[in-house]
């Protein structure tokens, strides 16, 4: 039997457009044989958080430069919990100062990667955390 | 929501690499021919080279040595000219950095419009003339500060701006006839500018001579930065109406800097960069044009911005070729006499070394104005320590290397020249494949230069992951560094910014705002010049978010296929 393909969804909230990160993402664990959806530009947390259950996923990929961090993540974190989404690993790619991570980790953000992280790095971790989920 | 295309829409993207193209007919001479034989080959035999292929940055092939065997078929007088004649190749003036050195000019906005003004009045009392103006997102977007979407976003990434009161606080005591402004904004362009010529007016500054420069290069939102408000049709209209009213009212300012920096940074090789930025320029003269403007009086008004990237030959060559280019365009197409097109740059990293360097070939491939980023950029606003780095880099560049003693001092390189012609050439590929789509317009509404930018950056991130292109303390030589201070910004300045609105929407005449919104709403339904209703809604304190709106309510907004 076909294994399971892991669905990811990479969105990419806030006004900010730079999109580069995002697609470089999705195209990337796409062809790691992932299942990615991707949201378009200037989604609120209300929206991702209702693509990820319409979606079914397994991760959702926040690409975020703008500094908006601190107020899109505990939002969607929360309405996550709401829909009864708390098992989906939540990612964050993009520009955050290293004093944000402990709180963004403690909203419940698995795992924060910074410029210059490679692709596989990426796909590794997100093989790693579904595998131990089960 | 916008979805993945399927398979079979996705286009194939070719790699133009016309170095490949000239390799075929290279005649070397027979003293060279010698030379590979003699010395070369046994050279080779005893201790091959590092790489099978070394390339720029941008994946173009760069051959071991290049000779007068790379330059044949090429007319020196009609490719290279002289210095402040036709093509430019040379420069745009025939003494260059002798007569005057370049601007430089650094990048300031965060937090309120009061924080921003003080940062202004700080650089201005250390000797800097020109002013250039970051603004946050919301205000990008033509949100108000205290818009459902402006949350968290306020004064993060350049100064909060919702109406003409923020604008007369950001430029108090800034008298706007002695400084030049550059002001970054694109979608709302012509209410930002609207607000700093009635500031202008204000203060008793004649619109005749005012200068400085709007961004206002909607094409390239589209293409790459993605902060686009209104579908491609009524945004070309907005530019051409700054346009038409810079030229009546405004003769000294540049309504438009057509700008490459965002499509290199969202992915593209050197060569996408030039050539979507010189097609953008040629759409607009066209848009001009079919307006019935003269190109002569409009042309001279038009920027270019590019990048300043790592790869120090080839932006070298991709300057050099973007005047040729540009030169060749509007006499050619648009038969106008004028077109020494000047040229901006710009660094994107957070580096010192680099950003040296970086400005380094931009001087060397003859800019008139340079931003030389901070080494916290990436991060966030540059503090005042780190913009006096990255000002202190420009001057050591002016003063005390050398490089501007002479006018274009690689000029005649076999390797210099070869480069720019094969640049020239695969930027003209492009435009050409641009020009049978129907110009840029239909060709963005395709998705077409997009997805070879997606295209090329990914390619790029490949060659990252495989360590087939190499960045210090990135993908080799990494370590753990200290992080730096940085300007943080927090959201005590949305609240001030919420407060500041509440106030002006209580204290101003809300039939005067109401009536000069519906005229502007009229005028847009209309085909009039949409600068003079903006401008009178600006007046009134009509917000930024209103007026965008009124617009919002005519023209609808756009949203883009998007590709991954």
């Amino acid at each position: 039997m076909p294994e399971k393909k892991i669905r990811v969804l990479i969105a990419k909230p806030g006004l900010d457009g730079h999109d580069r990160g995002a697609k470089v993402i999705a195209r990337a664990l796409r062809d790691a044989g992932m299942e990615v959806i991707y949201t378009g530009l200037r989604q609120t947390p209300e929206m991702i958080a209702s693509a990820a259950v319409q979606e079914d996923v397994d991760v959702i990929g926040l690409s975020i430069l703008s500094g908006a961090h601190n107020t899109i993540c505990p939002q969607l974190m929360s309405l996550l919990r709401e829909k009864g989404m708390s098992d989906v690993t939540v990612l964050v790619g993009g520009i955050i100062p290293a004093a944000d991570i402990p709180a963004l980790k403690q909203a419940g953000i698995a795992e924060i990667f910074l410029p210059g992280t490679s692709t596989q790095e990426i796909v590794e971790f997100i093989h790693k955390r579904v595998a131990a989920r089960g | 929501m916008p979805r993945d295309m399927p398979e079979q829409e996705k286009g194939v993207t070719q790699t133009v690499s016309p170095a490949d193209s000239t390799a075929a007919t290279r005649k070397p001479s027979a003293k060279e021919r010698e030379w590979e034989k003699k010395t070369l080959q046994p050279t080779l035999e005893k201790s091959p080279e590092r790489l099978p292929d070394f390339t720029t940055v941008s994946g173009h092939s760069i051959r071991r040595l290049y000779t007068e065997a790379d330059l044949t078929g090429w007319d020196k007088e009609r490719e290279l000219g002289h210095p402040g004649e036709p093509p430019y190749t040379r420069g745009i003036h025939a003494t260059m950095y002798r007569g005057r050195l370049w601007t430089m000019r650094q990048f300031a906005g965060f937090g309120t419009a009061e924080d921003t003004n003080q940062r202004f009045r700080y650089l201005l009392a250390r000797g800097q003339t020109g002013l250039s103006v970051a603004f946050d997102l919301p205000t990008l977007m033509g949100y108000d500060s205290d818009h459902p979407l402006s949350e968290g976003e306020v004064g993060k990434c350049g100064v909060a701006i919702s109406s003409l009161a923020d604008m007369e606080v950001l430029f108090d005591k800034i008298p706007l006839g002695n400084v030049t402004t550059s002001m970054t904004i694109n979608s709302p362009a012509a209410v930002v500018w609207a607000m700093y010529l009635a500031v202008a007016e204000k203060q008793g500054a004649d619109w005749k001579t005012i200068s400085g420069t709007i961004q206002n290069d909607i094409l390239k939102e589209y293409i790459a930065q993605k902060e686009y408000i209104y579908p491609p049709e009524p945004s070309m209209r907005l530019v051409i109406d700054t346009f038409e009213f810079g030229v009546k009212h405004t003769p000294k300012f540049n309504s438009i800097s057509i700008s490459g920096y965002h499509i290199r940074e969202a992915g593209s090789t050197a060569i996408q960069e030039l050539a979507f930025t010189l097609r953008d320029g040629m759409e607009y003269v066209e848009w001009g044009l079919r307006r019935g403007m003269d190109v002569d009086e409009f042309a001279p008004r038009l920027s270019f911005f590019f990048n300043a990237h790592n790869d120090f030959f080839e932006e070298i060559a991709k300057y050099r070729a973007a005047r040729r280019i540009w030169q060749k365009a509007v006499r050619e197409r648009y038969k106008s006499q004028t077109a020494g097109c000047s040229l901006t740059a710009q660094q994107p990293y957070n580096n010192v070394v680099r950003t040296a360097i970086q400005a380094l070939a931009a001087v060397l491939g003859g800019t008139q104005s340079l931003h030389t980023n901070s080494l916290d950029e990436a991060w966030a606003l540059p503090t005042e320590f780190a913009a006096t780095i990255a000002l202190r880099t420009q001057q050591i560049l002016a003063h005390e290397t050398g490089v501007t003693n002479t006018v274009d001092p690689l000029g005649g390189s076999y390797f210099v020249e070869a480069l720019t012609n094969e640049v020239e050439r695969g930027a003209w590929e492009y435009v050409e494949r641009i020009d049978a789509m129907g110009g840029m317009v239909p060709a963005i509404e395709r998705g077409y230069p997009q997805r070879e930018i997606a295209e090329a950056s990914y390619r790029y991130q490949l060659a990252l992951d495989h360590k087939e292109k190499i960045i210090v303390g990135v993908n080799e030589y990494a370590a753990d560094e200290k992080p730096l201070e940085i300007l943080q910004i927090d959201e005590t300045v949305a609240h001030r910014q919420a407060g500041r609105l509440r106030k002006l929407r209580a204290e101003r005449s809300k039939e005067e705002v109401a009536r000069r919104l519906n005229a502007l709403r009229r005028a847009a339904e209309g085909k009039e010049n949409l600068m003079p209703p903006i401008y009178e809604a600006v007046k009134a304190y009509a917000t930024l978010g209103e007026i965008c709106d009124a617009m919002r309510d005519v023209f609808g907004t756009y949203e883009e296929v998007a590709i991954t």
